[in-house]
């Protein structure tokens, strides 16, 4: 048993703090203010490898680890929510399904432009009447020769518009229910395929959100990810591997909510001396700091699991669950110790508290979190 | 093309704090991190190597835990490490410094070696120079720019008190740089993934070439006679005026003071 990091992971944990530190950190009040996706960052990150972590080498990625990947966006949402769902979603939900279970040619194609943030990626499955109930599918793809017609609409769609390469899914087969799913990868130049409204969010501000719409959408057969019929699974694994990268997310949130915390409490003085020495602080800090590092040991079991091919999926919804919870709670309590300052926007604590909040919706909400732990104890 | 980069860890010294009771460092929680002056020419090292190509060897001296930045500049793209450590080598001064680093160099072949201007936990500027001076090479200190015919002449920019020099100089030769000279890059993913499966070689006195007198506390001139922290001054004030004003403001303050 070992919970330190290797002094592999811990370099690389470092240039990740400076990265976040230098690159992110200044502009994600802008960037949350102005509802703006962050294209300049994107491009920075490709550039060194952070949209590629866990991809191997022979794809072009940086052969590293969904370890280090959790690492990354944790370090990256401690200063920014919005550049950690943007790597969380190319990164687990997009390059892993394809490195996972498309074909050779399909990894070539894809996978080294995605590892270089040429294209960044995204993910479609939920729709307007398939959200936690995801079976329900209205997205229809048709055979026809060689391809696919495909029909629908996917909504709430992370990266949506700025992401090149989608991976989506739609029913081959509506008698059959989740055995009639079946998942394509479809890009963004394909005639038939467009974007609808972006919606404005609580949080995550500088996300893009938007929704996909397929008229007609002729997508060739090469194009089908995995096997035909086989796409309920290929989502619901996908899932998997993103609460991981989500419980990083918000264990990143509540992380850099406490960093603020403890730097302001420090400072700010009420009858006579710095709030840190009231006891009432202290012991918010305490509880802040303990949730926290419980969760960081969940995300980081749960990413070992997965690197070391141990099922994990109950260990990603775990992580997940306390994760999201934890940096709610913790947002929350930033904000009050934080007083009035704490609810304005001069401070970053109110967007934290904002961005904290859909981590306990998306990639599978508490509740479904809590069906699928539940779900292995009774089985 | 071959380079030479000479880097040295030191303790983050933004971060550093004094114990006001006894004026010493404290240095407990303080990161290491690759001299910044360092940095900068290792930058400049792989901006030569992608403009003209290169082979780049780092080569640094000191406690094992130095390795981090010999895996640090893999990560950033360095070929080659190198890490002079033994105990002959502790408590060299600049001195004994530079001629440990002058005695594995003579064992290296190199067109360009480049140090930081100064590293920014002893300050001294000294260590580049020596070197330069041990080996007999043509040096350029403080450094800005630097370009290559690709022949054997580079073309370099150093930055002096009131302007710069142009200067050309053929190789090899010892430059020393100023972290203002570049925006040092980021360890790339992928590097860090393979900088430890790379070998660092580790240097003692038997792999270099030099005179033993010459090492360690034995080969320093240089003795600390009292170290004391600075009196801390309280904040200056600023004021964003116009000149007429800020003269006025001088001339009150000095007779506030008597100064005048």
């Amino acid at each position: 048993m070992n919970f330190s990091l290797t002094k592999e992971q811990e370099l690389f944990q470092q240039m990740i703090r400076d990265f976040a530190e230098n690159e992110v950190k200044p502009i994600a009040a802008e960037v949350d203010e102005q509802e703006r996706f962050p294209a300049e960052t994107v491009e920075k990150m490709g550039k060194i490898g952070i949209l590629g972590i866990p991809i191997p080498k022979q794809y072009g990625g940086a052969g590293g680890d969904n370890l280090m990947y959790s690492i990354a966006v944790e370090e990256l949402s401690a200063v920014c929510g919005t550049t950690g769902v943007i790597v969380s979603a190319h990164t687990s939900l997009c390059a892993a399904p394809i490195l996972e279970h498309g074909t050779e040619e399909q990894k070539q194609k894809y996978l080294p432009k995605l590892a270089s943030g040429e294209w960044l990626g995204a993910f479609g499955l939920t729709e307007p009447n398939a959200g936690t109930d995801a079976a329900g599918q209205q997205t229809t793809a048709i055979e026809d020769g060689d391809n696919y017609i495909i029909n629908g609409s996917k909504i709430f769609i992370t990266n949506a518009g700025y992401a090149h390469v989608y991976v989506i899914f739609a029913m081959t087969d509506r008698s059959k229910g989740t055995r009639g799913i079946t998942a394509f990868i479809i890009e963004k130049d394909t005639p038939g395929f467009s974007f609808g409204k972006k919606e404005k969010k609580m949080g995550i501000r500088g996300s893009a959100t938007c929704e996909l719409i397929f008229e007609n959408c002729v997508l060739p057969k090469t194009n089908m990810l995995g096997k035909l019929n086989k796409g309920f699974g290929i989502a619901m694994k996908t899932l998997d591997g993103g609460r991981i990268g989500i419980a990083a997310q918000a264990l990143g949130i509540a992380q850099g909510a406490i960093d603020e915390t403890v730097k302001y409490v420090k400072e700010r003085k009420q009858f006579g001396r710095a709030i840190s020495a009231f006891q009432n602080t202290q012991f918010q800090l305490a509880d802040m700091n303990t949730k926290t590092e419980a969760s960081r040991m969940l995300v980081r079991k749960a990413a070992y699991k997965k690197d070391n091919k141990i099922a994990y999926s109950v260990d990603a919804a775990m992580a997940k669950l306390y994760a999201a919870e934890t940096a709610m709670e913790v947002t929350n309590k930033a904000v009050q110790l934080h007083g009035g300052y704490g609810y304005t926007r001069e401070y970053p604590i109110e967007r934290m508290m904002r961005d904290a909040k859909i981590t306990e919706i998306y990639e599978g909400t508490s509740e479904v979190q809590k069906m699928v732990i539940s779900a292995n104890m009774l089985k | 093309m071959k380079i030479v980069v000479c880097i040295k860890q030191v303790p983050d010294t933004t971060e550093i704090k004094i114990d006001p009771k006894t004026g010493t460092l404290i240095r407990e929680g303080v990161p290491s991190i690759m001299n910044p002056d360092d940095k900068g020419g290792l930058e400049m090292a792989l901006q030569l190597k992608e403009e003209n190509g290169a082979h780049i060897t780092v080569i640094t001296m000191g406690p094992p835990q130095a390795d981090l930045i010999l895996r640090e500049a893999f990560a950033m793209g360095a070929d080659r490490a190198i890490h002079l450590s033994d105990r002959k080598f502790a408590g060299a001064d600049t001195l004994a410094t530079s001629s440990a680093l002058a005695g594995a160099l003579r064992k290296l072949d190199f067109d360009l070696l480049i140090t930081g201007r100064q590293a920014i936990d002893g300050d001294t500027a000294q260590v580049g120079p020596q070197i330069a001076e041990h080996l007999d090479l043509p040096q350029v200190s403080y450094l800005e720019d630097l370009k290559f015919d690709g022949d054997k002449t580079f073309t370099m920019k150093r930055h002096i008190e009131d302007g710069y020099q142009m200067l050309e100089v053929e190789a090899p030769c010892v430059v020393t740089v100023i972290s203002s000279a570049n925006t040092p890059r980021y360890m790339s993913v992928g590097g860090i993934v393979d900088a430890y499966q790379k070998e660092v070689e580790v240097w003692g006195f038997n792999e270099i070439d030099v005179d033993e007198a010459d090492l360690g506390l034995k080969g320093s001139p240089t003795s600390v006679y009292k170290a004391f922290a600075r009196g801390l001054k309280p904040a200056g004030e600023l004021y964003e005026v116009s000149t007429d004003e800020a003269v006025g403001i001088i001339i009150k303050k000095m007779k506030e003071k008597f100064i005048l």
